[in-house]
């Protein structure tokens, strides 16, 4: 679309464009897209806003806060007394000395270790199975095991923290049926495995379902050629759609790290029920610890800006290494 | 479409079932509903019978729980179903209108910074929850806004997930031709995005109102962090705090119990009743660009 160059000025009349839309209106054509270039802005103001507010100035402020100290002055009585003072990176020197820190972290790794490959796994597994033709109560299936997504985190936690209770629990029932051992669920060890249990029992559902959309946006004439060339349903599986669902793959594996690295509701939710978990399991539950328990709000602030970095850097690393792989993949 | 398609696969006629994919579906869904029934279960017994009878026999007390959890502190369970729902109802509808326009503007119109904007929305996810909880507890608290109910409803608002799949919608299912035939006949771009956009846009805005609503519905971290006063709390919260109570008051353990089941019943029945709203094509969509 072309304007119609204006000539003069003082213009009373403008002659109609050569496509026949010319009204009164069009004597100057570009005035819609012109009002129009401004819009995407407007539109944008409730979600920039609300970033701003609520993600852009709290994390500038927790980097404000971890590059501080409180001074008492005096006898550290009456105002003034207690002062906000510069301390540089002396709250980061003293997270990366934090020996209770570092073990949560290192935690949150052996948790990761056993949910994200059972948990991707299994909805791996599920994913293909559902993509079976011939499999029946496949529909059940999906929404019993997409269920859990549905239940809160935290009563996820408590119904399996009753299940692990040996009063209660039937498993410990048909265990002393056979006259197996019972295993104390709450215990230094087995911790990792219950918890990572409500983990992969929440999630599982979820990241099958983002791998089976994937896997239906398959053509099925690429199985028909397969099967031609004799291929079983298993080599079906393992060299075509396994392959095709790896982008999928990547995106849950992805998110799966975050939300390890941030785990806090199930140990949260079980502390109660036990006597063995430290207040700062977790990395999550470290600082959350450190803010309110101990009211140290600078160094909290200093080890959650820690944690973001460390997340943020392996997320680029991450990102990074899928795609080269899938870029090949591709090739 | 081709004859050989019917043809190709001379098993695909004889409809026999896969056993091993069936067996294998079966155990899944059994696994993900142990501890659900489990609660309907559990929550027909009494306090005696919890800890005595066999796991999965049902109990005689399901009413006496029920009207037990109801006298508790003159009924403050209900008040916080009743907050859960007006933080995750009242929270996921903003979310879905913010999102719409956000992800309209990102996803139809070309401008400068779009880019940059977008990439800076979704680096959002990746900020741990805890680092953003922490600060904005401390500013709220400085406004005087800590816990009140606009502490736990403006941080929940702003969903970088919903933004990023209504631009993706926005994009596929808005044609460019019906935009600039509105502007044509004098509409303004308010009401193209009113009248035009936001309709065709539905399945997508009504997929991020259901993701925000059980994400709101099921946070923990943010009301832990935000609120003191409990009649403000959401369920998580209210149930998390009674079992904490019940590890010195067993009495207290078939509440939580009964109070689980009819906490995520409302769930249950919001995920049966909208899964078919649900377009698989959609999530698909997020997942390949």
């Amino acid at each position: 679309m072309t304007s119609a160059p204006l000539k003069g000025a003082g213009l009373t009349e403008v002659a109609p464009l050569a496509d026949g839309t010319g009204t009164a209106q069009s004597v100057r054509p570009s005035r819609p897209r012109r009002r129009g270039r401004s819009a995407p802005y407007w539109f944008l103001v409730p979600t920039l806003t609300l970033f701003a507010a609520f993600t852009v100035v709290p994390i500038g402020y927790a980097i404000w806060l971890s590059l501080h100290k409180v001074q008492v002055k005096g006898i550290g009585l009456g105002k003034g007394a207690r002062q906000q003072v510069w301390n540089g990176l002396g709250n980061y020197t003293d997270v990366l000395k934090d020996s209770e820190f570092g073990h949560s972290v290192l935690r949150a790794f052996g948790y990761g270790l056993i949910v994200i490959p059972t948990m991707l796994g299994l909805a791996l597994l599920f994913a293909l199975m559902l993509d079976t033709p011939k499999a029946r109560s496949a529909p059940f299936a999906r929404l019993m095991i997409f269920l859990p997504y549905a239940v809160p985190g935290i009563i996820a936690a408590l119904m399996w923290g009753f299940l692990y209770l040996p009063d209660v629990s039937p498993f410990y029932y048909l265990l002393d049926k056979f006259g197996l051992p019972q295993p104390d669920l709450f215990d230094g060890g087995n911790l990792y495995l219950s918890f990572a249990n409500i983990a992969v029992w929440g999630g599982t559902g979820f990241n099958m379902i983002v791998i089976y959309t994937a896997l239906r946006a398959i053509p099925p004439d690429i199985y028909e050629a397969a099967r031609i060339d004799g291929a079983t349903d298993l080599k079906i599986a393992l060299r075509i759609k396994i392959p095709i669902v790896m982008p999928s793959l990547v995106l849950t594996f992805f998110f799966s790290v975050i939300a390890t690295l941030q785990v806090f509701t199930e140990p949260m939710a079980l502390k109660p029920l036990t006597n063995g978990l430290p207040s700062s399991w977790s990395p999550l539950m470290a600082i959350y610890d450190k803010a309110f328990l101990q009211s140290d709000i600078y160094g909290a602030s200093a080890t959650a800006v820690v944690l973001a970095l460390a997340t943020f850097v392996l997320s680029f690393t991450l990102l990074r290494i899928s795609d080269r792989y899938t870029r090949e993949d591709r090739a | 479409m081709t004859p050989l398609t019917l043809t190709a696969d001379p098993t695909a006629k004889t409809r026999r079932t896969a056993w091993v994919p069936t067996l294998v579906l079966l155990l899944g869904a059994l696994y993900c509903l142990i501890p659900i029934a489990w609660v309907v279960i559990a929550a027909t017994k009494d306090r005696s019978e919890l800890f005595s009878t066999f796991t999965f026999a049902p109990g005689s007390g399901f009413l006496q729980n029920l009207s037990d959890l109801t006298a508790y502190r003159d009924g403050i369970f209900w008040r916080w179903m009743a907050n859960s729902a007006f933080y995750a109802g009242l929270g996921a509808l903003l979310s879905a209108a913010v999102s719409a326009a956000g992800g309209y503007a990102l996803g139809r119109y070309s401008f400068r910074g779009r880019e940059a904007v977008f990439k800076m929305i979704l680096a959002g996810v990746l900020v741990p929850s805890i680092v953003l909880a922490v600060p904005q507890y401390l500013l709220l608290s400085k406004l005087g806004m800590a816990d009140s109910y606009w502490s736990m409803l403006l941080p929940s608002i702003l969903s970088p997930y919903g933004v990023y799949l209504v631009r993706i919608y926005a994009a596929a299912s808005v044609p460019a031709e019906l935009m600039e035939a509105a502007r044509m006949d004098g509409a303004s771009e308010w009401r193209i995005f009113s009248r035009i956009a936001v309709p065709m846009m539905m399945p997508g805005l009504i997929t991020v109102f259901l993701f925000q609503f059980v994400g709101i519905w099921n946070n923990f971290l943010l009301p832990f962090v935000m609120l003191a006063d409990d009649e403000k709390f959401p369920i998580t919260l209210g149930l998390y705090t009674l079992l904490a109570q019940g590890a010195s008051q067993p009495a207290l353990y078939t509440l939580v119990i009964t109070g689980c089941l009819l906490a995520i019943l409302p769930l249950i029945g919001l995920f049966l009743v909208i899964q078919r709203f649900w377009s698989l094509d959609l999530l698909s969509g997020s997942v390949k660009a």
